[in-house]
């Protein structure tokens, strides 16, 4: 097997293949990226709004709290699915990757604010006691008071998601957009061998992820220590 | 004319009452105690005067207008009034005890950083606490804490301070500390609302002493009158128990 690996090396990283593996890790990348982006501020303003008491805005919580539980709860490539038929059901001519985008920000979305929930939570009722009898509004106490004691709690599963993320995109290969899971399938019934197609793929995910991960240790170091002891 | 004047008030959680029809009036540059058991309603007092806790009836009257407390602009206002220092002293964990003090002067009421910071500066050398500038709340005991607590609610220039059971969170060495801090605020005419277990420090501080047991105010009076000669036999009856140790 070796030996076949290796005398399809210089065949398999041809011009026109790496510059299709490299499409598809910039497909993967940017779902990933553009996803896990938008779905952290969308994910935000979700755990803020769930955190709302005002009467009449009552719909708003509900709303972020159906969007944060259903997606939680429903299978990637469900909803995948979902805004898929739901694209070509209304009859918009979105190409894929966008159609993708918008599962990947939703499931990013109602995964992150329950992150970011949990760590508001985590900061004692007190906190916020002291913010309101001293004017602070909601969002005044949440970015002085709140979210700086957040971090700590947030960052950690954020991260792992991140993680986890990266390879559910993969799924996207499902509908026909061409990231690095696809691009592996096409190689592999090219002809190559699957050691070599997949044990690349390996190492592009792996090359993907691991920075993440570093990133994510470096903000914790610097947003999230406990200061001494 | 009393500064403060609250009539009838009735406030709940939920469906618990824990006020049941105080009212009260403090003047100008008085004290009030409010003493009681716990679970009397003493602190939901103060909870209520700063906006945590929206009365379902009664009124609140500051020097003579009433105030709407289902109303957020009139809430917003009267908050800037008051001051409250907490049990737990809620400091903000993720500041230094000088940033503790000046964020709401600074970045809430807007006012000018340099002129916010000096008043910081010398409100905690007041408290004694000059050297800690840079300190975060958790390297610092329970007594110090309460201290920058109070620095900080004076840095907003309130007109009546709130005081909700500051002492009861202190080790025992550490009360007197608090209580020095509180008897200057006291001797510079300072209004204050005192919820404490201090007996001794109400008697020898306040001006007017109110009892109260199960959300009502049994009675009100001179501290003299309060812990000498109770009319009520609830009063007299927490009286001595509390003064017997």
């Amino acid at each position: 097997m070796l030996s076949r690996v290796i005398s399809e090396l210089p065949e398999f990283f041809g011009y026109y293949n790496v510059i299709f593996l490299a499409k598809a890790v910039v497909a993967t990348v940017a779902l990933s990226a553009i996803g896990a982006a938008t779905g952290c501020l969308a994910g935000l303003l979700l755990a803020i709004a769930r955190m709302t008491t005002a009467r009449w805005l009552a719909p708003l919580r509900w709303a972020a709290l159906v969007l944060t539980e259903l997606f939680r709860r429903i299978p990637f490539l469900v909803t995948l699915m979902l805004v898929f038929f739901a694209f070509q059901l209304s009859g918009f001519d979105l190409p894929l990757f966008v159609v993708a985008l918008l599962a990947v920000f939703l499931i990013a979305s109602a995964y992150l604010a329950e992150i970011i929930r949990g760590g508001f939570a985590s900061v004692h009722r007190n906190q916020w006691d002291a913010a309101v009898a001293m004017n602070f509004s909601m969002l005044e106490t949440i970015r002085h008071v709140i979210l700086p004691q957040a971090w700590r709690v947030i960052l950690p599963p954020a991260f792992g998601f991140f993680v986890l993320f990266i390879k559910d995109t993969a799924l996207a290969s499902q509908i026909g957009v061409i990231e690095l899971t696809y691009a592996g399938k096409v190689l592999n019934n090219k002809g190559f061998a699957a050691a070599l197609v997949f044990g690349t793929l390996l190492l592009l995910y792996f090359l993907i992820s691991y920075p993440l991960t570093r990133l994510g240790q470096r903000l914790e170091a610097r947003l999230a220590q406990p200061r001494h002891r | 004319m009393p500064n403060l004047d609250i009539a009838s008030l009735m406030a709940s959680y939920g469906s618990a009452p824990v006020l049941d029809g105080i009212s009260l009036s403090v003047s100008t540059g008085e004290i009030l105690g409010l003493i009681g058991p716990s679970g009397s309603g003493k602190s939901t007092i103060l909870r209520v005067l700063v906006g945590l806790l929206t009365p379902t009836s009664g009124t609140i009257k500051l020097d003579g207008t009433a105030i709407d407390y289902s109303s957020p602009g009139e809430v917003r206002k009267v908050r800037d009034r008051f001051a409250i220092v907490f049990q737990q002293y809620n400091l903000f964990q993720n500041m230094t005890v000088l940033e503790n003090v000046t964020i709401a002067p600074i970045k809430i009421k807007k006012w000018s950083r340099k002129d916010v910071e000096v008043h910081a500066r010398t409100l905690l050398d007041r408290v004694g606490l000059g050297d800690k500038l840079q300190s975060f709340p958790d390297q610092l005991s329970g007594g110090q804490q309460q201290r920058v607590a109070i620095a900080r609610a004076l840095a907003l220039k309130p007109e009546i301070l709130l005081l909700d059971e500051v002492t009861a969170a202190l080790d025992p060495e550490l009360v007197s500390e608090v209580l020095d801090t509180i008897r200057a605020l006291a001797r510079e005419g300072m209004t204050m609302l005192i919820v404490s277990h201090e007996m001794g420090f109400i008697r020898e501080i306040a001006s007017q002493v109110a009892f109260m047991a199960e959300g009502k105010l049994v009675e009100s009076g001179s501290p003299a009158q309060i812990f000498d000669a109770p009319r009520e036999a609830r009063t007299r009856e927490f009286v001595s128990k509390i003064l017997r140790h």
